[in-house]
């Protein structure tokens, strides 16, 4: 079988994934788009679930067959905050890039976990804004060229990388937070399980949940997409570390 | 029978919400608004609808979004320096074609400006303060009970169009009590929200929704795959809007020689003013824009037909007066009393009757 009729085989099996996920090649926006897909068929929450998307690469989660409004830049949080509240027994998560959740949208974002609203938040990490051409992001790393800083992220420039799922850890109306990455067969099933054990949560009403996933960007990252993954293995795991930072079943 | 209360002007945004069914508050403390959070947060969650006080008001618009794209009735309230905030919302909620309400009480700018009543926030309101050109319905109350009819008028309007309505409210009107009758208000049917996620199964046809603030291809509000198909349908749509929503009070114009302009506060300062005035035998009227987008440029043009000249009295340095120019084309005088004409030079200064009063005669 050829690679074309493969993947046309496997959108067919999810009745999520109408069409292919938009991005560049090499990009895992569509993967962990795929992976979302898969998980609320597992748990049968496609029918009811409300995506929130934000601006940027991320949004094309919209495409997925699923109740979705496409959020304003960094407010997905708000939104998914009110449809929840109005609408409690639907599943109701946003899909945010990095820069989208925790940069213009912080505050937003920060709000939800402070208010420990009943939610699930995926953020994207591809160390850059994707959308935009590839500029320094919060979660940028040190030394990293981007088009805003050609010498490379320095302290005097940008600070340090920000680290969403372990700040989130800290916030008690959180159930749940762990990072994931795609660059291999293990990664991608546990990466899966997180978003399925972030879900879990809030249809438990435990509290919110937050799922960060490593996504490469070859374009701006200006490497092929082989590379993007070693570049991952090698240079983003060791400052995002994967795993799961919060799980608890009872918040008191 | 109608239930008849003393009630403050921002605890009549309360009342009147609650009798247009208003499922959702989300707010941001600002003075001088600050009882309409506190009241929605006594009573919306004792009714099993939802409050939430959000992080800023841009959160707080942005839950609008959220929350009017799951087709439920929500609104906010702010004061002047929040309304600057909220604007990309509201842009947003625009473009998405989304309904929702926004109370503005304003206060005195521009910056922190002063907690107390003015009227400053005219042009922001009625010229689509956020990216884009958009059209809210602009309704300008001047009493309690007006305020508590004009927040179900706006969720009316608001579902009518699929668009932001905004009542404007000021320092004056938030905190004054006046009686207030209680009453729920009829204005018609209104189309049924089948464009509203409510999650795919749950969708009487099947299929998904998609809503987004930007040209549409997702059904059943699609059709709009390219941006200027796009564009001419909300412009039809505000043209619409601009034909139908038209809404002032005209007031002893019959054989006015002098036509006041003035909206909110001043308006009751002014219909003082008139009734002094013509007391004196001075020929003297008052048109009160309910309306302020749409604006009742066509009574005023009336009036330059019969040869009439303007005063517009606002609580500002001058913004209302520009759509009174527009009415007159320059073919009538356009007189302006505003901000500096209060009684005291603090921010609780006010115009008074007998400062309107002046004018009507320097001008007689």
């Amino acid at each position: 079988m050829t690679g074309e009729s493969k993947a046309k085989v496997n959108i067919s099996a999810l009745r999520t994934l109408v069409m292919p996920l938009p991005g560049c090649p090499g990009c895992q926006h569509p993967t962990i788009g795929r992976i979302i897909a898969n998980v609320l068929e597992d748990m049968e929450l496609d029918g009811s679930a409300m995506i929130v998307t934000g601006i940027g690469c991320n949004s094309a989660v919209g495409m997925l067959n699923v109740d979705c409004v496409i959020g304003s830049h960094g407010g997905a949080p708000d939104m998914a905050t009110a449809l929840k509240r109005l609408h409690p027994d639907n599943l109701v998560f946003t899909v945010q890039g990095d820069g989208d959740c925790i940069a213009i949208g912080a505050g937003s974002f920060i709000g939800a976990l402070t208010r420990a609203e009943m939610i699930t938040i995926i953020m994207c990490n591809n160390a850059n804004y994707g959308t935009t051409g590839g500029q320094l992001a919060p979660t940028t790393l040190m030394g990293q060229v981007t088009t805003t800083t050609p010498e490379g992220r320095n302290l005097a420039m940008g600070g340090y990388p920000v680290h969403v799922p372990e700040l989130a850890a800290t916030f008690k109306g959180v159930a749940y937070s762990a990072r994931g990455a795609l660059t291999g067969p293990a990664n991608y099933q546990r990466t899966k399980r997180y978003i399925a054990r972030a879900f879990q949560k809030q249809v438990d009403k435990i509290g919110l949940s937050v799922v960060e996933v490593l996504s490469a960007c070859p374009p701006n990252w200006h490497l092929s997409p082989v590379e993007s993954l070693a570049w991952i293995e090698e240079k983003m795991i060791p400052e995002f570390p994967l795993g799961e930072f919060k799980n608890v079943d009872v918040i008191d | 029978m109608a239930e008849r209360i003393l009630a403050q002007g921002n605890e009549a945004v309360g009342w009147g919400a609650l009798s247009a069914g208003c499922d959702g508050f989300f707010g941001y403390p600002i003075t001088p608004q600050n009882e309409i959070p506190e009241w929605f947060s006594r009573e919306l969650p004792k009714r099993g609808k939802v409050f939430v006080q959000s992080q800023s008001e841009t959160g707080a618009v942005m839950m609008l979004y959220g929350g009017a794209a799951g087709g439920s009735r929500v609104m906010t309230s702010t004061a002047s320096p929040g309304w600057g905030l909220m604007q990309e919302g509201l842009s947003h909620l625009a473009a998405a074609e989304l309904p929702c309400v926004i109370v503005l009480v304003q206060r005195g700018g521009p910056g922190q400006g002063s907690v107390q009543h003015a009227q400053m926030d005219y042009l922001a309101v009625t010229r689509s303060g956020g990216g884009g050109g958009y059209k809210n319905i602009s309704l300008a109350p001047a009493s309690v009970q007006e305020i508590h009819d004009m927040v179900q008028l706006a969720f009316h309007l608001a579902d009518k169009y699929c668009n932001p309505a905004i009542v404007l409210s000021d320092g004056i009107l938030g905190l004054v009590a006046e009686t207030l009758e209680i009453k729920t208000l009829d204005f018609g049917p209104l189309p049924e929200k089948d464009w509203a996620l409510l999650g795919r199964d749950r969708q009487k046809d099947g299929q998904r929704r998609y809503i987004h603030s930007y040209p549409s291809g997702a059904p059943p509000r699609g059709g709009y795959v390219n941006y200027v198909p796009w564009l001419e349908h909300m412009g039809q749509k505000y043209q619409q809007m601009a034909e139908a929503e038209v809404r002032y009070e005209g007031y002893r114009l019959e054989d006015a020689e002098l036509v006041l302009v003035a909206y909110g506060y001043v308006s009751r300062v002014c219909k003082e003013a008139v009734n002094a005035a013509r007391s004196d035998g001075i020929k003297v009227g008052l048109v009160r824009p309910i309306t302020l987008w749409p604006f009742p440029y066509q009574v005023l043009k009336d009036a330059v037909g019969r040869g009439c000249r303007f005063l517009a009295v606002e609580d500002s340095l001058g913004l209302m007066v520009e759509d009174v120019r527009v009415a007159a084309e320059g073919r009538a005088e356009v007189h302006f009393l505003g901000l500096l004409s209060r009684h005291l030079p603090t921010g609780t200064g006010m115009i008074l009757p007998g400062r309107v009063l002046k004018e009507i005669r320097r001008l007689s």
